[in-house]
């Protein structure tokens, strides 16, 4: 089963009472909620894979959320290796991913 | 470095440790509340200050989430978000040294006492696949759902064991999630043997209803619901295209864009491992624990530990074991007497008795099964140095048999994660592979920094940090 290209992705399913900002994954706007982080942007996006693994180059997403697996890494505002998930989002804020960046 | 020296370091912003920061100040400590994430509540309680979480089955943790911010903004503790705590150890006068990292600036802190409330980690279920895009804890998922209100897009299959498992199940369909199966790993003969310890789960009628209204959920959502699934993998090429699943011996299989897994929670003992506590092997649960007292005391003075960190009691046990933290840590420092604090200590006893009690049932249910914690050869163990569990049977049989020494021979859990995601399979496959019990294989050593840390931030702190504990268990 060979995939020329990835589509998965999240839905905003509740609806907040916060306010909306808007940030570039990958260069393309995408309005997200102010208390979002920029792993939940990389997600809504459905911008994965978000990173390739160091070792194999093989395509990796967000896996626990919480701060333990550092499979959220993504370029942040031109910094590299930052975990989306603990990076709450910013207007403005610019989102890389590996996605973004065919090597 | 400022000379500042505070009464109580508290690491973790979840149930135990917005109990304990809230607590300890009221009786008037000085106390800082550190936590990584920039919002309160720890993955329980998490979006509990901003988002109406949607209607499901259980909604009484919302509650508690609730009161506990209010005890903690209404306390005069420190709250400390974005913080991570890449360094914890006793100092040369016996003090606390905390390394602390907020917003790419790294700093120190001193404590007398500290107390590490760093909560559970899910216990990893290596399958075929599961670093594929599109594969994510149920944690994970329920994660964005409390604290975003967002929800995986198109068909969905849920994998593994456990409460949180039926829980987020349940949680994901309130909101429309299109769930095309719930594989319940649970192998045939767990209910029967948790029956002994139903007796004692009696004294807690409201948490096993709870959990029966749980089991119960998804059936009635309409999910299909397929018990004693043997084995699962994860389909794909880029990204997850499906999920294969065996049961009674049958292969079947369904197309899905997401494949949640779930395979039971462990203490997320980094800190403690760091900080120099003795740890103890729970055979229940199937992992280990830091050691400690009646009051959350490790067997290093001044360090505590409570919550799920300590052990799994869940959240709501957590809160009351924060707070009896809390009392003996104030006792300790003399801002309570012993009386007292003994006095105030029975409250906190009484309602952890009912939550306490339904343990060994949980905890024999869902021990994890052995056929999710031996990876096939060609199955990665290690997401992070892309290891199998071929190359760590090979490492054995080329003769390491500690820990340590595979861990160098193979750099599993010498990578960013620090073991936090293999180091439940890894000593796993060891045992099995030299026959012995997994608790003899011992658990990762833990060195500072316990969290990557440029090299360049590190320079910038003037004081040199004690080398911390480093013997092992093996
Ligand atoms: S998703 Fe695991 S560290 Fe961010």
């Amino acid at each position: 089963m060979s995939q020329e290209s990835l589509d998965i992705r999240f839905r905003r399913a509740v609806r907040r009472a916060t306010g909306e900002v808007t940030v570039e994954v990958d260069g393309r706007p995408i309005a997200v909620g102010e208390e979002d982080t920029a792993a939940a942007a990389i997600l809504l996006a459905g911008a994965l894979p978000n990173r390739l693994s160091a070792v194999s180059g093989s395509p990796r997403a967000p896996y626990c959320m919480m701060g333990a697996c550092f499979e959220c890494l993504a370029e942040i505002d031109g910094v590299p290796l930052q975990q989306a998930c603990l990076v709450q989002v910013a207007d403005g804020m610019r989102i890389r991913t590996a996605k973004g960046s065919p090597t | 470095m400022s000379g500042e020296t505070i009464d109580l370091a508290v690491v973790g912003a979840g149930p135990a440790g917005m109990a304990a920061a809230a607590t300890a100040a009221d009786l008037g400590l000085d106390v800082r509340l550190l936590d990584e994430q920039p919002w309160p509540g720890g993955q329980i309680h998490r979006g509990v200050d901003r988002l109406a979480g949607p209607k499901t089955t259980d909604d009484p943790d919302r509650a508690a989430g609730r009161a506990l911010l209010h005890a903690l903004r209404q306390s005069k503790a420190d709250y400390r978000p974005r913080t991570c705590v890449w360094h914890v150890g006793p100092g040369d006068d016996g003090v606390f040294e905390l390394g602390l990292r907020c917003d790419g600036a790294v700093a120190l802190l001193r404590a007398r006492h500290v107390l590490l409330a760093t909560g559970s980690v899910e216990r990893a279920m290596p399958i075929p696949g599961w670093t594929l895009p599109g594969v994510m804890t149920a944690g994970a998922a329920q994660s964005m759902l409390k604290a975003s209100g967002l929800c995986p897009e198109g068909p969905i299959v849920m994998a593994g064991s456990g409460p949180l498992l039926y829980l987020c199940a349940d949680q994901l369909a309130a909101v429309g999630a299109d769930i095309r199966a719930l594989l319940d790993t649970t192998p045939r003969g767990r209910y029967f043997r948790a029956l002994r310890d139903l007796p004692a789960a009696l004294r807690a009628p409201a948490v096993l209803r709870r959990g029966l209204g749980l089991l119960r959920a998804p059936a009635r959502r309409g999910i299909p619901v397929h018990r004693h699934v043997e084995a699962v993998e994860a389909v794909g090429d880029l990204g997850v295209t499906g999920v294969r699943w065996r049961r009674g011996g049958r292969w079947d299989q369904t197309d899905c864009d997401h494949l949640l897994l779930h395979q039971g929670v462990q203490p997320h003992i980094n800190l403690p491992r760091l900080a120099g506590c003795a740890m103890e092997w729970d055979d229940v649960q199937h992992c280990w624990k830091p050691e400690t007292d009646d009051w959350g005391r490790s067997t290093v003075p001044g360090c505590w530990v409570a919550g799920d960190g300590a052990g799994i009691a869940g959240g709501e046990a957590a809160s009351d074991f924060g707070r009896l933290a809390a009392l003996g840590v104030a006792a300790d420092l003399g801002a309570l007497t012993r009386e007292e604090a003994g006095r105030r200590a029975t409250s906190h006893n009484r309602a952890l008795a009912p939550l306490l009690a339904v343990r060994p049932f949980l905890d024999n249910l869902y021990r994890p099964d052995r056929a999710f914690m031996l990876p096939a050869d060609g199955t990665l163990a290690c997401r992070c140095e892309e290891m199998t569990a071929g190359d760590i049977r090979k490492a054995v049989a080329d003769g390491c048999h500690a820990i340590e020494a595979v861990k160098q021979y193979t750099r599993c859990g010498m990578g960013a994660c620090q073991g936090r995601m293999c180091g439940s399979t890894v000593p796993e496959v060891i045992a099995d592979a030299r026959g012995v019990p997994v608790s003899a294989v011992g658990t990762y050593s833990q060195r500072t920094p316990v969290k990557p840390l440029p090299l360049t931030e590190l320079a910038k702190l003037d004081t040199v940090l004690n080398p911390p504990s480093t013997e092992t268990a093996a």
